[in-house]
């Protein structure tokens, strides 16, 4: 345990260190936030404003990207010697793991904080109450750990942080290919089955209505089943690719 | 040297996939010694250093380090060892102290301890100024004596170093050499990995040379050098029966031998008396050796001579094993 309070004491510091890679798991999701509903937004009929419609889908491709990010990190670490290193005085792969997840969890905290802020300022109007922002919050965070530890098996699997570096564009995608950006029945008719099946979907559905304080019905509950789907298996198979690569 | 050995492996092999990459090795490392492990690229030295350190589990043999068994109590050896190597184990994004203090806490030193020992390192190292700096603002072999001493921050008593001077200049090696040799007067003991034969004798008590896998020879650096005389006498002959004539009279000690360019390098102290004495014997008719030249002994002659008649025969009998 205190090994793992000292990993993610410098996963910390080596985030906040590497001010380019910050700024960009900062801004990059207020620019595309911006960039939606500025400049695509005016052509875009959803039946409500189109800020308000979508923000919650923002929030989630951001936590996505920020999490995907992981991958990275994590496979910086195992491709040089510090990996040996720590194995050397007896740290788990667990301990190592979690200090990256932890940072993970901190940026992403904080540029869902920044985007929050920027969408209440072009003209988000949330209606939640506290257990409505504390439940959209709780989602966001199961979320975020779901593709954080996925990122982290990615991350260990491949061989260099730039091949891992391909787990953000298959996380990026995912939401757009959701209800994030546009309403599932202005698709084509062959992806919406795909659209409506997969976790981004209910996530996206569940925070706008727990956010806006419209019925969500399940949509948590899916959502969070997802979560924890993905959780469980991006933990297993972040176990067997440690253990695969320090065999 | 108290006659407890820190380190002793008994028949460790190691293949990946076709490649045998060690055959059999045995050591034997007194406590508190500095034992190094001599030999060039690819001939196993990181395998041996990995398996020791429960990095990499050997496929058949069995090793002790510090007292307990290598693949049945890793955790126990590795709370006695630590391991720095070729490629500097630090974080560039931290500082110097910073990594110490990291180090310290995963070897189970507390916060305020751990500050305590960064801090004594640091001076010890002679890298005080620099703590406060982040390590990738390093030069290369201050980044080696950072990753030294991020290795003795949880005071183990068996440290590896893998090739710890590969890639530095000379007054970068001859720093290291100093910090490395004032281990081991602290009842440490110290292993390390080293392509230089210069190397192993500034700093080794005893030295195990490795090829093909496989020990070809140990003993103090005193011992080795008695087997490779420091120097080399080479010849260049007059034509191919003065080859033969001289070969037979230069026997085993011919440590080099081309017959097709008629040249021929004879183990030789270098001192002018012998390289005279043994330009007589060898050619005592005076028309067989057209001109010759002396050469310190390189890495090349230690393997040669230790390792059998020629590298031909070598690489067949490394392919049986």
């Amino acid at each position: 345990m205190p090994d793992v309070l000292t990993m993610t004491a410098r996963c910390f510091r080596l985030t906040t260190r590497q001010v380019d890679a910050l700024l960009t798991s900062l801004l990059l999701p207020v620019l595309l936030m911006l960039l939606f509903v500025c400049l695509f937004g005016g052509a875009i009929h959803t039946g409500t404003r189109y800020v308000t419609y979508v923000v919650p889908g923002v929030l989630l491709l951001c936590a996505g990207y920020g999490a995907a990010v992981t991958a990275v990190s994590v496979s910086q670490d195992m491709s040089s010697g510090i990996i040996d290193r720590f194995r050397s005085l007896d740290v788990t792969g667990a301990a190592i793991l979690s200090g990256h997840i932890a940072a993970s969890i901190a940026r992403n905290a904080a540029s869902t904080v920044l985007v929050f802020g920027v969408a209440c300022l072009i003209g988000f109007r949330p209606h939640a109450g506290p257990a409505g922002f504390l439940a959209a919050a709780g989602l966001l965070l199961a979320y975020v750990l779901a593709v954080s530890w996925l990122a982290a098996a990615f991350g260990l699997a491949v061989k260099t942080p730039e091949a891992a570096n391909g787990f953000m564009f298959g996380v990026a995608f995912l939401p757009y290919a959701s209800s994030a950006f546009v309403p599932i029945a202005t698709m084509p008719a062959w992806i919406r089955g795909f659209s409506r099946d997969q976790p981004v979907t209910p996530a996206t559905e569940a925070i706008r209505g727990l956010l806006l304080g419209t019925p969500a019905g399940a949509k948590p509950w899916i959502a969070l089943a997802w979560c924890g789907g993905i959780l469980a298996a991006g933990v297993l198979l972040s176990g067997v690719a440690f253990r695969r690569r320090t065999a | 040297m108290t006659g407890e050995l820190a380190i002793q492996a008994d028949g460790l092999e190691k293949s990946y996939g076709e490649v045998t990459v060690l055959s059999g090795v045995h050591l034997a490392v007194p406590a508190g010694s500095v034992f190094a492990l001599l030999g060039p690229n690819g001939a196993g030295k990181t395998t041996i250093v990995r398996i020791l350190a429960t990095l990499t589990r050997a496929d058949a043999g069995r090793a002790r380090v510090a007292g307990h068994d290598v693949g049945r109590d890793r955790g126990k050896v590795r709370r006695s060892i630590s391991l720095a190597g070729q490629f500097a184990a630090v974080d560039g994004l931290q500082t110097g102290a910073e990594n110490l203090r990291m180090m310290g806490r995963l070897a189970g030193l507390s916060a305020a301890a751990s500050r305590r020992r960064a801090d004594d390192l640091l001076a010890q190292f002679g890298l005080s100024g620099a703590g406060g700096r982040r390590a990738s603002t390093y030069s290369g072999g201050m980044r080696r004596r950072l990753d030294l001493a991020a290795s003795l921050a949880g005071s183990p008593s068996v440290i590896f170093l893998d090739e710890p001077t590969t890639g530095l200049d000379l007054p970068g090696r001859q720093a290291l050499w100093q910090v490395i040799g004032g281990l081991a007067g602290r009842g440490v003991t110290v292993f390390l990995t080293t392509q230089y034969l210069e190397e192993a004798d500034r700093l080794a008590d005893l030295v195990a040379v490795i090829d093909g896998g496989r020990v070809v020879a140990e003993g103090t650096p005193a011992d080795l050098k008695r087997l490779v005389a420091g120097s080399r006498l080479d010849l260049v002959l007059a034509g191919a029966a003065a080859f033969a004539e001289v070969a037979r009279r230069a026997g085993r000690r011919a440590v080099t031998a081309d017959p097709d360019g008629l040249t021929m390098g004879i183990a030789t102290d270098g001192t002018a008396p012998q390289v005279r004495a043994l330009l007589d014997e060898l050619d005592p008719g005076r028309s067989a050796i057209r001109s010759f030249s002396v050469h310190t002994a390189t890495l090349d002659d230690v393997f040669l001579a230790l390792t059998g008649p020629g590298p031909v025969a070598n690489d067949q009998e490394t392919a049986h094993a």
